[in-house]
């Protein structure tokens, strides 16, 4: 039995068996398996061989007369490495003698390779090194790639444990299966962080080298609520484990017993409460939860998990599910937030040295018109379904906005060449998530319908810190005076110009952070499903007299350090059952 | 039967040495017979229809290479495998040529 500490970042209790998960970039980590698995890695390191053959076989095939004889004799090579039965042997008789999984022996057998090819004194010789690292690439791909079938054709419910996900990796989870999610990176606002929480399975992130000692397989028990992770538990833990499931599952019972009464302050002042979501299945949880209508729709998820870009009837299809499941209530949806952290692999998105300051999100969209009109398109034509509004993220001017909106316009007008219905009115806002936009607020909120804080990147951007680095990761916080600065900049801004101003960072799903947000003059909150139960019955418990006093409090602060120490004890003093 | 042994020493001629396309070479040629056949640089013995281990020998130009085959068909593949080294030089330049292209 092993216990490791990390960050809980999403709620609940999972004991099940572990499957691992690597990602090809990574190095891969040295990792034992059961004397039992043997016949299995040693039979998928062959299978792996017999795949990159095939893969290779239909790749030289689809070249032609012009390709260049240098790079079918690399082809050539390759394939001769893949037919080598004594490299093969040397990975097989790894995991025989070393009891590690495929992946490992057919990293570490390449590894052993190139490092001789590179003490080679002769340049030309020791180059040939590339060679080996692209055979390596090629094998690995055939076991990781499978793993990542795997995942999507569970058969047993498992506990994913992995270095980091990427949103690739979770869009194809076969949520009825997978029960827990752990990683060794990772923050609260992280990619796992997020899908754990919109799948309501329990998470935690930040456990450093979590894959290096966990054999897949092995029994793991994954405690979203206190952030610890137990590797092969003994059959006492277990026990106790599953009585605390019990409990938690009890009390989270009890929440949802308040579902169909309002989000209203003790003092009568009413919240609204939607739902965050990333994929149309996920409407039906926000109802069940008690959500009034979706207030911010990730679409990212019709871009990832598939070869091909999504066609207008895709995205349509998309939307038009979950506008069918709130009918007149709100769902805004958010154009596409590409590239980042989001970043999607494909060869046509070339890396960048700094994505998060590179091209993302509305700029991606700006640059790529024909992507982004396709589906301005299928918005326009969900619009006439319900209430649908569009929201644009990422905007850092008031030009960018401009622009975007001026596409919409332009979309707008072809629909009514196609004699298209749709909603001449539908509500366009923006997400503020940047400085820049906050500052501007002023300016921005003359010429739209409404303003949603983006808080997670809004953090980010404001203290300059990379949400998913462990290095730095601690100095990532919401309750920092800059950014509750520019918070309250942007709702009072929103507030002279009369429009809407919602609020669907993380940090709205936080209860220590409700009360100043009311306080602060928010009155509308998007936050992921399984939190709208617990933030609901704070809500319900509070005053809009204490919120503003907290308000007060705080803004008069200068340290972040000050501020969420008086968040964690004064507003546990005002909420003692909440926490 | 008896089993027939046949070796020979052959001289690396081609100016960028034994890298990863006359490897395969040797290795298609070698693959060709049915006796085993080896290949040692002054260090090492390796298999010699193993691409891996014939490439890792790293035999650069002027290396002199050993190459022993046991089995029926040994002497022919021996003199295919001379050859390739020796007489085609892996259908690659040797020095003296690049110098003369120069």
């Amino acid at each position: 039995m092993e216990i490791k500490k990390g960050i809980a970042v999403s709620p609940g209790i999972s004991i099940a068996k572990s499957l691992v998960i690597d990602a090809e970039d990574y190095r891969i980590p040295r990792r034992s398996i059961q004397p039992s698995q043997r016949l299995t890695e040693i039979q998928r390191v062959k299978n792996a061989f017999t795949g990159a053959i095939d893969e290779l076989t239909e790749f030289e095939a689809a070249q032609d007369q012009s390709t260049s004889s240098k790079i079918k004799d690399i082809f050539a090579v390759h394939s001769r490495f893949l037919h080598d039965r004594i490299l093969r042997k040397k990975m097989t008789d790894l995991v025989h003698s070393q009891l590690v999984t495929a992946e490992y022996a057919v990293s570490a057998t390449m590894r052993e390779i190139a490092s001789h090819f590179t003490k080679v004194k002769d340049a030309y010789i020791s180059e040939r090194a590339a060679d080996i690292y692209d055979i390596e690439r090629r094998l690995l791909k055939q076991l990781l790639g499978k793993r990542r079938e795997d995942v999507e054709r569970l058969t047993e419910e498992v506990a994913v444990v992995a270095r980091e996900l990427s949103p690739t990796q979770t869009a194809g989870f076969n949520r009825v299966f997978v029960k827990g999610l752990a990683t060794d990176a990772g923050g609260r606002t992280s990619h796992t962080a997020i899908v754990a929480r919109s799948l309501g399975i329990p998470a935690v992130v930040a456990l450093e080298d979590l894959t290096e000692t966990i054999r897949a397989g092995d029994t793991v028990i994954i405690d979203g609520n206190r952030g610890i992770v137990i590797i092969n538990p003994d059959e006492q833990t277990i026990g106790q484990y599953q009585e605390y499931s019990r409990e938690f599952l009890e009390l989270e019972h009890k929440l949802d017993a308040i579902r169909e009464k309002p989000a209203i302050t003790r003092d009568g002042t009413k919240i609204t409460l939607l739902g965050n979501i990333e994929f149309p299945d996920e409407a039906e949880i926000v109802l069940q939860k008690g959500g009034e209508g979706i207030g911010l729709y990730r679409t990212e998820f019709l871009y990832l998990n598939r070869d091909t870009e999504p066609t207008e009837q895709d995205h349509y299809e998309a939307y038009a599910e979950t506008v069918s499941v709130f009918k007149k209530r709100p769902v805004i949806i958010r154009t596409v937030d590409l590239g980042a952290d989001k970043y999607t692999q494909r060869k046509r998105f070339a890396p960048e040295p700094n994505p998060f300051l590179g091209l993302r999100s509305i700029r991606f969209c700006l640059q790529n018109l024909m992507m982004f009109k396709t589906q301005l398109h299928a918005i326009l034509r969900a619009s006439v379904l319900g209430q649908v509004k569009v929201m644009f993220p990422l905007i850092t001017n008031l030009q960018e906005m401009m622009q975007a909106k001026f596409i919409l316009r332009d979309v707008m007008e072809d629909l009514d060449e196609e004699s298209i219905p749709y909603n001449r009115d539908i509500e366009i806002g923006i997400m503020i998530e940047t400085p820049s936009a906050a500052l501007t607020a002023f300016t921005l909120a003359r010429d739209i319908d409404f303003f949603s804080l983006g808080t997670n990147d809004l953090v980010q951007y404001t203290l300059a810190v990379d949400r998913g680095n462990e290095l730095v990761s601690t100095l990532y916080s919401a309750a920092d005076p800059a950014v509750l600065r520019l918070i309250r900049t942007v709702i009072q801004d929103a507030y002279k110009a009369q429009i809407d101003v919602s609020i669907c960072g993380e940090m709205a799903s936080e209860p220590e952070y409700i009360m100043l947000l009311l306080g602060l003059g928010v009155r509308t909150m998007s936050i992921t499903s399984p939190m709208i139960p617990e933030i609901k019955q704070i809500i319900r418990s509070v005053t809009m007299e204490d919120c503003n006093s907290v308000a007060r409090k705080i803004l008069s602060m200068n340290t972040e350090r000050q501020i969420s120490s008086y968040l964690r004890n004064a507003v546990r003093k005002i909420l003692p059952e909440a926490f | 039967m008896e089993k027939l042994v046949c070796e020979t020493t052959v001289e690396v001629k081609n100016a960028d040495g034994l890298h990863m396309r006359p490897a395969m070479q040797l290795v298609d040629v070698a693959s060709r017979f049915e006796c085993d056949i080896s290949v040692s640089n002054n260090e090492n013995t390796v298999d010699g229809k193993s691409i891996m281990q014939v490439s890792m020998l790293a035999a650069g130009c002027g290396t002199r290479v050993k190459i022993k085959a046991e089995g029926q068909d040994a002497q022919e593949a021996l003199d295919a495998l001379r050859e390739l080294v020796e007489d085609r030089h892996f259908d690659e330049p040797t020095p003296k040529s690049v110098k003369r292209e120069a």
